[in-house]
């Protein structure tokens, strides 16, 4: 945030500037309501009576408001197993991917081997994989082994392709890191799994829980996985639950608007309060090319 | 390599060099659980699907031997024409509007100014949401009877029929609601990439008499060229294995790549070979245009120093 002064001019006059300004505002105002409008959209569909719900035209404020469309999800036994699943899912998955990716990253960023640029390449890659391209050999594969229908064939798929964002941005923090506090520690006699342990673990505490949460958001955002390797409502995550909410043969419009509401407020509040952390993890690597 | 600089290997001394020390031997076992879960459960798959691309047979039982004969039978299948036709319009509408918007808005954004915070967080709600997700809330307003983007094109004159019943329609949907999705993660990493170019040099270039348009063009493209680099090869590879737009939006009546393959290896099953074909086809074609980014434009991708 440093070099931002650079096109606000003071010699501009005032009226300009006010003129300029006001602009700007309006310009960031509708880039705003646009991200935001749709999701304030289906929120008001979640809560109004059928009867408005199928009003033409539309009512753009709420007039007539009811509870049914939420009460009809949160009596749904099968939506709130999805819930579960998806919280179990992509929870397993974040903690694998954190485990074994922070393990490696600072490998990656702080220890001296040969191939080490082969193995971030290996790893880095997977991030281009078209995942439809391994669907057919891992359902064959999940077959055999008896895996498929059970968390473990989502979580293993979802492991892999979220271990190179995982891995990316650990290494991006470890690199920040001083050096001379894990190089005291070893002077102490401490190994290096002990240094990365007991000095190198609690100091990227922030980096971790930032590589924690984009790991999350992008396991919970799981669609293809899970839809290939999960066929029972006792397994079957949000994503695959929600297009076809309530019943094949009609779509309860209400339901289904409350239903994504639901799934994506925690993911909203998520991102509110750490808005600044996603946007620096994001940007990690990006801008450093 | 980081080791380039060595002088030279003498037989197999190095290995016994890289491994009999204490730090080295510690880094490989520290790595080798990602390697192996990477080679394992992705490497090895894509290996897999090139092999049954190779062979006929179904997803049970793996039939004979039989060239590249899947990928002539793929090509010459009108639902894969159709499949990569949709997906190369698909990405390169989509990736072009999210650059071009999403440089504007990382602009006409960098700067200080009261409410910043909350415009970066507004922008992340879209990003962080399940695409599919996403695709279930744009389809309940696209939909003809409850719509409200349906009822106000239908006012407008913009649509005669039902949006989600029209190709075209579908298709402009789909380009619409990626674009929603990551054109504001596209100016997030432009704008962190202008940020890292001094506010010194656009003083020189002005005192130089260079006006916005040339300082545009000479410093900020120039200096934006490996955050633009990244950025793009991200959102067009993203864009290329689109599933769960046209999927869930299209309701499973626009067909892309991706949806080819799904089609054909998990639902019907029927042209299990040819699915194969078109996957390992999506592996190769994603992989030469990340080569092409990488050798050709000259994008960084190592994080070694």
């Amino acid at each position: 945030m440093s070099s931002t002064s650079t096109t606000v001019p003071k010699r501009k006059r005032g009226g300009t500037l006010r003129l300029n300004m006001v602009l700007f505002y309006l310009f960031v105002t509708l880039f705003v309501l646009v991200s935001v409008a749709p999701l304030l959209w289906v929120f008001k569909m979640s809560i109004v009576t059928k009867t408005e719900l199928f009003a033409s035209p539309p009512t753009f404020l709420p007039q007539h408001t009811t509870g049914s469309h939420w009460h009809t999800i949160f009596a749904n036994r099968d939506f709130l197993l999805a819930l579960r699943n998806s919280v179990i899912i992509a929870g397993i998955t974040t903690i694998i991917c954190l485990f074994f990716g922070s393990i490696a990253a600072y490998a990656i960023a702080r220890l001296r081997f040969r191939f080490k640029s082969t193995v971030l390449t290996f790893i880095l890659a997977v991030a281009f994989f078209p995942q439809v391209a391994i669907i057919a050999p891992l359902f064959k594969q999940f077959s055999d082994i008896g895996l498929i229908n059970t968390y473990w064939a989502a979580i293993i798929a979802d492991t892999v392709f979220a271990l190179p964002l995982t891995v990316w941005l650990l290494v991006a923090f470890f690199k920040e890191l001083p050096k001379d506090l894990e190089e005291a520690a070893r002077v102490d006699g401490a190994t290096t799994l002990q240094a990365f342990r007991k000095v190198i673990v609690p100091l990227a505490a922030p980096g971790v829980f930032t590589a924690a949460i984009l790991t999350f958001i992008q396991a919970w955002g799981d669609y293809l996985f899970a839809l290939t390797f999960l066929f029972t409502s006792s397994t079957q995550p949000v994503t695959v639950v929600i297009p076809n909410f309530a019943g094949i043969h009609t779509i309860d419009y209400g339901a289904q608007a409350a239903a994504a509401v639901v799934v994506t407020v925690p993911l909203v509040i998520l991102v509110l309060i750490f808005q600044r952390r996603i946007v620096s993890g994001l940007t990690a690597g990006a801008v450093k090319g | 390599m980081t080791t380039a600089a060595k002088p030279q290997r003498r037989g197999v001394g190095w290995l016994k060099e890289e491994f009999g020390n204490p730090e080295r031997r510690t880094a490989y076992i520290m790595v080798l659980p990602v390697f192996v879960i990477v080679l394992a459960v992705a490497f090895y798959p894509v290996a897999d699907a090139i092999w049954l691309s190779l062979h006929g047979g179904t997803p049970t039982i793996t039939g004979s031997f039989v060239g590249v004969q899947n990928y002539v039978n793929m090509f010459e299948n009108p639902d894969f024409q159709s499949g990569l036709v949709n997906t190369i319009i698909f990405t390169v509408a989509s990736v072009t509007i999210e650059l071009v918007v999403g440089m504007a808005i990382a602009l006409a954004i960098n700067r200080s100014f009261r409410g910043r915070g909350l415009v970066r967080a507004a922008v992340l709600i879209p990003w962080a949401f399940p695409t599919v997700i996403s695709a279930t809330m744009w389809r309940l307003m696209f939909q003809d009877q409850v719509g409200v983007i349906s009822y106000v094109a239908h006012a407008l004159g913009l649509v005669s029929h039902p949006i989600l019943s029209d190709q075209t329609l579908l298709m402009i949907a789909c380009v619409i609601v990626d674009a929603w999705k990551t054109t504001p993660f596209m100016a997030l990493l432009l704008l962190a990439g202008l940020q890292t170019i001094p506010g010194d040099v656009y003083e020189a270039a002005r005192v130089d008499g260079a006006n916005a348009i040339q300082r545009f063009i000479r410093i900020t493209l120039p200096l934006l060229k490996p955050t633009m680099l990244v950025a793009l090869l991200f959102r067009i590879l993203d864009a290329y294995r689109v599933f769960d737009l046209f999927w869930v939006l299209g309701g499973q009546q626009l067909e892309s790549l991706s949806t080819f393959v799904y089609q054909s290896v998990r639902v019907s099953q029927l042209q299990f070979p040819e699915g194969n074909a078109a996957a390992v086809f999506i592996f190769i074609s994603a992989l030469l245009i990340a080569l092409f980014f990488i050798k050709v434009l000259g994008m960084q991708t190592s994080t070694e120093e």
